[in-house]
């Protein structure tokens, strides 16, 4: 499926005014999944039903101008999740068109590792819905996780493990043959320019050869669904633009990746949807196209989200003094 | 300066007491300990100020030498040196090295430990009451000895830390250091059945030679004035003050090199092929078992869990030499190897969400870890359960101890299972500084340890009184009955236990990772 044609109109293009966000993101969730103020309601008909292992009983309404019958291959519902007295995501709602390549971005803290761990069976919402290709994780874990390839950041690898024995682990944990794992850990090896560190344990890897070997875990079992938590933080220019193509590719082959990144030019350059998140809302989402509206990307978010000072305020940085 | 660096100590310890009550329930116990301790020194020298000067001198010149060497090794080897003041944080800040010295060294005095110390150390100067030359002399040596206390425990961690940082030595050290503390008991006793008839001779003939050593040179100053040799205490004030300039100049030494060159551990070595994961089935379940055998022959904290095995026949050949006491390895030695899985999701540590965002069931997890340690555990209790009844001449209470040593093995595996699934406990990660104490090993942790103990020996109560009732009576039909009951009930247990852990693993898995991740 081309990407060109899967691109809809996903949602409102037209955020809320930026102001009013931090108010609500003290809103309790009173206990109720509705979709949050400045998330995207989903035009709800014309969905095919799914049947399937852990099929849910609403099934996922379908983008507006997708071709009919294509179910979103992510579709987050009203989620919550509070860590103490602090709400990390208040309400998100959010469609991932199938074969898409999405971008997520947002300030530091703005939930965006909570949303995905949520999205991926690492952090169980506190309310709220997240369907995989119509089937509902939470419902159903074991089943639907095998149909998501997962890298997460800020977290540890099995860093005891050389490079091939991990991505190796990754690859069995699947239930993958003992000959395809082989024969793709040497390809990623390869792809990902690891192969003289093939043998080395992880835990004496780089910060960046440490991204390119989770992510070749991520990969291994050809996943219909990658969701990529700042996949190119600390790798070098080269691999990252490695890593772009058999990303690309992927998505071409009509497979999904979802990537949280905080650097807007390669979020605009890389991918055809994007969603800005902050506070624990979703203030815009839908192709780039559509959110960045005429601007860069940058400017656009910047906008959404606010917060800009003007660098006057520093006078004294202009004359350093000794 | 120096009252930043103290009030920043202050502020850490305050603000660590407010993420967790259980914190506050640890400083709260430990400081009753201290004053318990403290109040029986106080005591202690209270009533030893009213002895004769001989007396006061062994007494002091141990205790005081006991306590520097105490301050100075008990970090490198047990519970590490408080990290959160850690001189390579201040390495970016141009903060004047001796401030930071003086920082660091008062710091070291914040604390249960150092305000004990402090009080300990002014109560052991103040014997001298009765002298006045020799109560200022007391005072003064006093506040000597505590700064060579803290210079010392200083000045080993960081002139230690490169070395120690390094993978082997850790192992060995880790191993080195568990062997006092595990022989410490037993020594003592035939210490103290050798010594006991002429104890006091030997004690002073060690105060002694120890008042010439830096442990023991400033505690015997005073002493020395109140026997009227002034030219002796001056000598020994050198040794003391001498003693302490070393310390703070290789302090003063590491620290610049730890500043400039902060310490970073070698490359951990590299593996051949596919090791492990090329031995076991290629399934998710082989898969896991390769990962933890990988794990238990390259992580330092899993030979550290069973570095006690290989001295157990030694400790218990020392608690009763060649008695039947010998008979009890191989059940300890299965219920050690059996119990080291009790954590193993907290030593995960947040990699343990690789499990968790693998479509595996918990069942498998728990399988997978159980395999790992029944490889190797089931030889080793085997031939520990052998050696041990023929060392003591029983060979015909093998199928007995075999029995109960298994059951034993399986039950403490199941209990494991169930336990490392429910509760999740800070652990040092691996690759830690090795100094650094994990904060917050709560009192949930300790109870959870406690209980699961408990469980094991309550479940396997039937196999083992089986075997004793066996060994005692010398019945070989009760010992073959005591093998049965011990691998049957056994067996059972372990279906349960990893069936019970794999269902609270489905249930909890996301939220023992949340945990995990939200530990500091």
């Amino acid at each position: 499926m081309p990407e060109d044609d899967v691109v809809p109109p996903v949602g409102v293009p037209l955020p809320p005014p930026p102001g009013d966000s931090p108010t609500r993101a003290d809103a309790p969730p009173a206990g109720a999944p509705t979709a949050g103020p400045g998330a995207v309601p989903v035009a709800g008909p014309g969905a095919a039903p799914i049947a399937g292992p852990g099929a849910t009983p609403a099934v996922a309404g379908t983008v507006p101008g997708a071709a009919p019958g294509t179910v979103p291959a992510l579709e987050l519902r009203g989620l919550w999740k509070r860590f103490g007295d602090k709400i990390a995501v208040a309400g998100v709602d959010l469609v991932v068109p199938t074969g898409s390549f999405y971008g997520l971005v947002g300030p530091n803290g703005a939930g965006k590792t909570t949303t995905l761990s949520m999205s991926t069976g690492l952090l169980q919402p506190d309310y709220g819905t997240v369907l995989v290709h119509g089937h509902d994780l939470w419902a159903a874990p074991v089943q639907v996780k095998a149909m998501l390839g997962v890298l997460p950041d800020g977290v540890r690898l099995f860093d005891r493990l050389t490079g091939a024995q991990l991505i190796t682990y990754a690859g069995l944990l699947r239930g993958m043959d003992r000959q395809t794992v082989a024969v793709r850990t040497a390809d990623l090896l390869a792809a990902l320019d690891l192969s003289a560190d093939a043998d080395k344990l992880v835990v004496d890897y780089s910060a960046g050869m440490t991204k390119k070997v989770a992510l070749a875990c991520a990969l291994v079992h050809a996943p219909r669904l990658l969701v990529l938590d700042e996949p190119f933080e600390a790798v070098d220019p080269v691999s990252a633009a490695n890593i772009r193509d058999i990303l690309a590719s992927y998505v071409r082959s009509g497979g999904t990746v979802i990537v949280s990144s905080h650097v807007m030019d390669l979020v605009q350059r890389m991918c055809d949807h994007v969603a800005v998140i902050a506070g624990g809302h979703v203030l815009a989402a839908g192709t780039v196209d559509e959110v960045r509206a005429g601007a860069s990307l940058e400017d656009r978010f910047v906008e959404l989200v606010g917060g800009r000072t003007t660098g006057e305020g520093l006078a004294w940085l202009h004359t350093s003094s000794d | 300066m120096v009252a930043h660096l103290l009030r920043l100590k202050l502020t850490l310890l305050r603000n660590g007491l407010r993420r967790s009550p259980w914190q506050v329930v640890g400083l709260v116990v430990g400081s009753l300990y201290g004053l318990g301790v403290l109040g029986l020194v106080v005591a202690g020298m209270v009533a030893l100020s009213v002895q004769d000067a001989d007396l006061r001198r062994t007494v002091v010149v141990l205790l005081g030498s006991l306590l520097v060497l105490g301050w100075w090794v008990i970090p490198l080897v047990a519970f590490g040196v408080d990290a959160t003041v850690e001189p390579a944080r201040f390495a970016t800040f141009a903060v004047p090295r001796r401030t930071l010295l003086v920082g660091l060294g008062l710091g070291g005095l914040v604390g249960v430990p150092g305000v004990i110390t402090t009080v300990a150390v002014l109560a052991m100067g103040a014997v001298w009451w009765r002298d006045p030359a020799a109560l200022l002399a007391g005072l003064v040596c006093a506040l000597v000895a505590l700064a060579t206390c803290v210079v010392g425990s200083r000045a080993t961690t960081t002139a230690l830390a490169p070395l120690v940082g390094r993978r082997r030595v850790r192992e060995v050290l880790a191993v080195l250091a568990v062997l006092p503390f595990v022989l410490l008991g037993p020594i003592l006793g035939q210490v103290a059945s050798v010594v006991h008839p002429d104890s006091l001779d030997t004690f002073r003939r060690a105060t002694e030679v120890l008042a010439w050593t830096p442990l023991g040179a400033a505690w015997s100053v005073p002493a020395d004035l109140a026997d009227g040799r002034p030219g002796l205490a001056v000598l020994r004030l050198l040794i003391a003050l001498a003693t302490l300039a070393l310390l703070v100049l290789v302090w003063d030494r590491s620290l610049a090199r730890t500043l400039v060159n902060p310490p970073h551990t070698e490359p951990a070595g590299r593996g051949r092929g596919l090791g492990w994961f090329g031995r076991f089935p290629a399934t998710p379940l082989g898969a896991v078992a390769a990962r933890c055998l990988t794990y238990w022959t390259r992580d330092p904290r899993y030979a550290m869990a069973v570095a006690i095995v290989p001295l157990l026949p030694f400790i218990l050949y020392f608690v009763a030499p060649g008695g039947r006491v010998l008979l009890v390895l191989g059940p300890s030695a299965a219920f050690l190897l059996g119990w080291t899985i009790s954590a193993d999701v907290a030593y995960d540590g947040s990699a343990f969400w690789t499990h968790v965002a693998a479509p595996l069931a918990g069942r498998v997890d728990r399988w997978g870890r159980v395999l790992a340690v029944l490889v190797f555990a089931v030889p080793v209790v085997l031939v520990l359960t052998v050696g041990s009844a023929l060392f003591a001449g029983r060979a015909d209470a093998l199928p007995a101890l075999i029995g109960a040593a298994l059951g034993v093995l399986l039950t403490a595996l199941a209990a494991s299972s169930i336990v490392s699934a429910l509760v999740v406990y800070p652990v040092q990660q691996p690759g830690d500084n090795p100094f650094q104490t994990r904060q917050g090993a709560s009192l949930a942790a300790f109870s959870s340890q406690l209980l699961g103990w408990l469980t094991v020996v309550v479940a396997s109560l039937p196999e083992i009184v089986l075997a004793i009732v066996a060994v005692g009576q010398r019945s070989a039909a009760l010992g073959v009955v005591a093998l049965v009951v011990g691998l049957l009930l056994g067996a059972v247990l372990l279906l349960v236990g990893t069936r019970v852990g794999g269902r609270l693993l489905d249930r909890n898995g996301p939220d023992l990772l949340r945990r995990i991740l939200a530990f500091p």
